[in-house]
């Protein structure tokens, strides 16, 4: 059992309606971003002295070119129907953790400037200025949600508070108080091509390390090319794939099915990075650089395809914003989705009998699946709305003869994040993430207690790296998550 | 001729001041969701592949409150009862600026007479919840509270009149067809009618200024009522196009 310097939470023994314990998480919020991070991304280097008058401007100018956020201000009428939907809620009972009072960190200011009700009576529609305390209670609140779309689900209006966290980031940016670990991230994107720093040689040498490997576990030369120009399918994966547990047995899963199906495929070291932090802090223009990036990569490379890997908020930014950001994209063969997810792929391979599957390989297994937020609830694979259920599901089937699913209320569109999403996947900020992971851990807990299921599979890099580093302290044992593209890689009978 | 008295005067005059208020406010209101853009394909999915589709999604949203069943049956029994009584009940209202009364709005009176109580009874259920439930009550504001307290006085003064101290009716239908028609004629001065009609007034008047928005909100919410259908058709915000997409920019 990992050490930890706050109480986890402890498994509940039937669903209870989470009581509330005022400010249990108030506090600083994760480091800030040092200045010349925030400065390579066009934000001030720190916090500037008329930051009040910037963030009412910059709302404003967002109220103008977002209809979601002017929406969403106006229209909650306050129902509580959100309330107990958030997995930081049910896990740290901080009662500013519920959506609706997350909304209302940033409404409190819409009201007290830009609405009639609230510049007249401010105290009768619980419009607030912006004190210095508010913006201390954006930093920190609006880090403590993983834009995951939950409450978004369940409220009738479908208010979605991660629309409204990523419009707080983005006026917290434009004042200089940026939150370390995403632009950090976005900073070393631009500068070497991933998250990880991870350099051109480093990547090769870190591939060819790979193809050893799977050559001398099955003895065939399953390649994993890199820069390779004219091939067929650019694939554009997290960057956790190259070297993260158990991310890495995902790529090897990605390259022995396009190995088996005979697609010619490569990496691109210029975009070796599928993730997208640009969408967590809710800058058009960082999101849309990044994801320039692909389409001259792609250009580049003179592909025909972009396949995209196990990453859910990368699938988020490649499904749903892509064409907008990057489009569009007449050059690539029209006869395929633009851009396709690597479960897609497989899926249709194996279809198509494509594919040689040993179940059996798989048979010391008994999975279960969580869905991950940004593929559940903000994109969709196949053509068919829910494909994203399916497909994945259909994967996994078909490689082991051992499925079970978590409750109904904790899977698709209903899914409890890992814990670790939009960008709080840092260190600074592990109280958060053991404590957001409850509902999913009770999930998991009721599947293993009931079926005795042993692993969990994910197709987002974020999950299993939150996964791995929260299941210990849940009692449970890192290498329980693996890759769904690990199922298939150890089910194929290659050739 | 009938000298206008004071409250005739005065509920006249505030009659004509609350409907501009609430038709330009609400138009505005309309207007300005209408013309923000919606940037980015933000459906909450699944989402519907067609407008069609669209169309049922917030149809099943507006008429059956589809994501509020899923959510939390309590809130969503009240809500129910309360919207679903108060169309009843608005309806049945039509036959006081109508004439001659179309035989539906007649049948609908015994209905609409009844729901009263339904639409209070569902009132006072949000109400409780909103004073006993913990967490609502930390996200209640003093305008939540207003808000169902002035609807409850309107459904509490309107039921009052049809089962207690009733008014006349027919003195009544004249004040406001002669409101409608420029023609004014005296208005009943029952304390019940006045109060009944001065919180409608009042309600009429903060409509667009209030989270009662939400009743065109829904009609433009982006996670509801947009296609999903990124990868097939490109859709980008005009601010986008102009400031990443033009020449010279
Ligand atoms: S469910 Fe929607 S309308 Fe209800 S309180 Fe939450 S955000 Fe507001
Ligand atoms: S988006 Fe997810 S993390 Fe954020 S408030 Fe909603 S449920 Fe909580």
């Amino acid at each position: 059992m990992a050490k930890a310097k706050f109480d986890v939470p402890a498994f509940r023994p039937y669903p209870v309606i989470p009581v509330i314990k005022s400010d249990a998480m108030k506090g600083n919020g994760p480091y800030v971003a040092k200045p010349q991070m925030q400065e390579s991304l066009g934000y001030p280097g720190e916090l500037i002295d008329n930051w009040q008058e910037v963030a009412i401007d910059k709302m404003g100018e967002l109220l103008k070119k977002y209809r979601s956020l002017r929406v969403y201000l106006d229209s909650c009428v306050k129902c509580g129907a959100c309330t107990d939907k958030c997995h930081y809620m049910i896990g740290t009972q901080d009662p500013k953790n519920m959506p609706v009072a997350r909304q209302d960190l940033l409404r409190q200011v819409y009201r007290r400037y830009y609405t009639l009700a609230g510049k007249w009576f401010p105290k009768l529609v619980g419009a607030k200025d912006l004190t210095k305390d508010v913006l201390d209670d954006w930093y920190n609140y609006y880090h403590q949600c993983s834009q995951c779309r939950r409450c978004s689900v369940f409220c009738p209006y479908g208010i979605d508070t991660a629309d409204i966290s990523m419009a707080a980031r983005e006026i917290l940016d434009s004042v200089g108080k940026g939150q370390k670990y995403c632009n950090e991230i976005i900073a070393k994107v631009y500068k070497i091509g991933n998250n990880l720093g991870l350099p051109e040689p480093a990547l090769r040498d870190t591939l060819e390390g790979l193809e050893e490997d799977i050559k001398l576990d099955t003895g065939v030369d399953v390649r994993l090319p890199v820069d390779e120009k004219g091939v067929e399918v650019l694939v554009i994966t997290p960057s956790a794939d190259f070297f993260a547990e158990p991310h890495i047995d995902g790529l090897i899963g990605y390259a022995k099915v396009f190995h088996q199906a005979g697609i010619s495929w490569t990496l691109s070291s210029y975009a070796s990075e599928a993730a997208n932090f640009g969408m967590f802090i809710g800058s058009y223009e960082n999101m849309r650089r990044v994801a320039l990036r692909i389409r001259e990569a792609a250009l580049d490379l003179k592909v025909k395809r972009i396949v995209f890997g196990e990453c859910g908020h990368a699938w988020r930014v490649a499904y749903s914003f892509l064409n907008t950001l990057a489009g569009p994209f007449d050059f690539l063969d029209q006869r395929y989705p633009i851009p396709q997810h690597i479960c897609e792929v497989t899926n249709d391979l194996i279809k198509k009998g494509a594919l040689k599957l040993d179940k059996s390989a798989n048979d010391y297994r008994r999975v279960t699946f969580h869905d991950s937020c940004n593929v559940a609830r903000a994109s969709r694979m196949g053509n068919t709305p829910g494909g994203q259920f399916i497909i994945p599901r259909q994967i996994i089937k078909a490689t082991c003869n051992h499925f079970y699913d978590m409750p109904e209320d904790t899977i698709h569109d209903a899914t409890f994040c890992c814990g670790g999403g939009g960008g709080v996947l840092t260190d600074d900020l592990i109280e958060l993430r053991v404590k957001g992971a409850l509902p999913r851990m009770e999930a998991l807990k009721y599947v293993v207690d009931n079926y005795g299921v042993t692993h969990m599979a994910a197709i987002c890099a974020i999950c299993k790296s939150q996964f791995t580093k929260v299941l210990p302290y849940y009692g449970f044992q890192m290498d329980q998550i693996i890759s769904v593209h690990q199922l298939v890689s150890d089910a194929i009978i290659l050739s | 001729m009938y000298i206008m008295g004071f409250w005739t005067t005065f509920y006249a005059i505030a009659f004509y001041l609350a409907t501009l208020f609430l038709v330009i406010g609400l138009a505005y209101r309309i207007f300005q969701y209408a013309k923000t853009p919606a940037p980015l394909k933000v459906p909450t999915m699944s989402a519907p592949l067609t407008l069609w589709g669209v169309v049922i999604r917030i149809l099943s949203e507006v008429v059956l409150f589809k994501s509020l069943f899923r959510s939390n049956k309590w809130i969503w029994l009240f809500g129910m009862l309360f919207h679903g009584a108060l169309w009843i009940v608005l309806l049945r209202h039509l036959r006081y600026f109508i004439e001659p009364v179309w035989t539906w709005v007649v049948l609908l009176q015994p209905f609409g007479k009844y729901g009263s109580f339904i639409m209070l009874f569902g009132l006072l259920g949000l109400l409780v919840r909103r004073m006993f439930v913990e967490r609502i009550r930390y996200i209640s504001v003093p305008s939540d509270y207003l808000m169902l307290i002035l609807l409850l006085v309107i459904g509490g003064s309107g039921t009052m009149m049809s089962f207690v101290s009733s008014t006349d009716i027919v003195q009544f239908k004249a004040f406001m067809l002669g409101v409608m028609y420029f023609d004014w004629q005296p208005i009943p001065t029952d304390k019940m009618l006045l109060l009944h009609l001065a919180s409608v007034i009042l309600l009429m008047i903060i409509f667009p200024f209030s989270k009662l928005l939400h009743a065109p909100g829904i009609f433009f919410s982006p996670s509801r009522n947009q296609i999903d259908n990124s990868r097939e058709k490109r859709h980008v915000a005009p601010w986008a196009i102009e400031k990443f997409e033009t020449q010279g920019s």
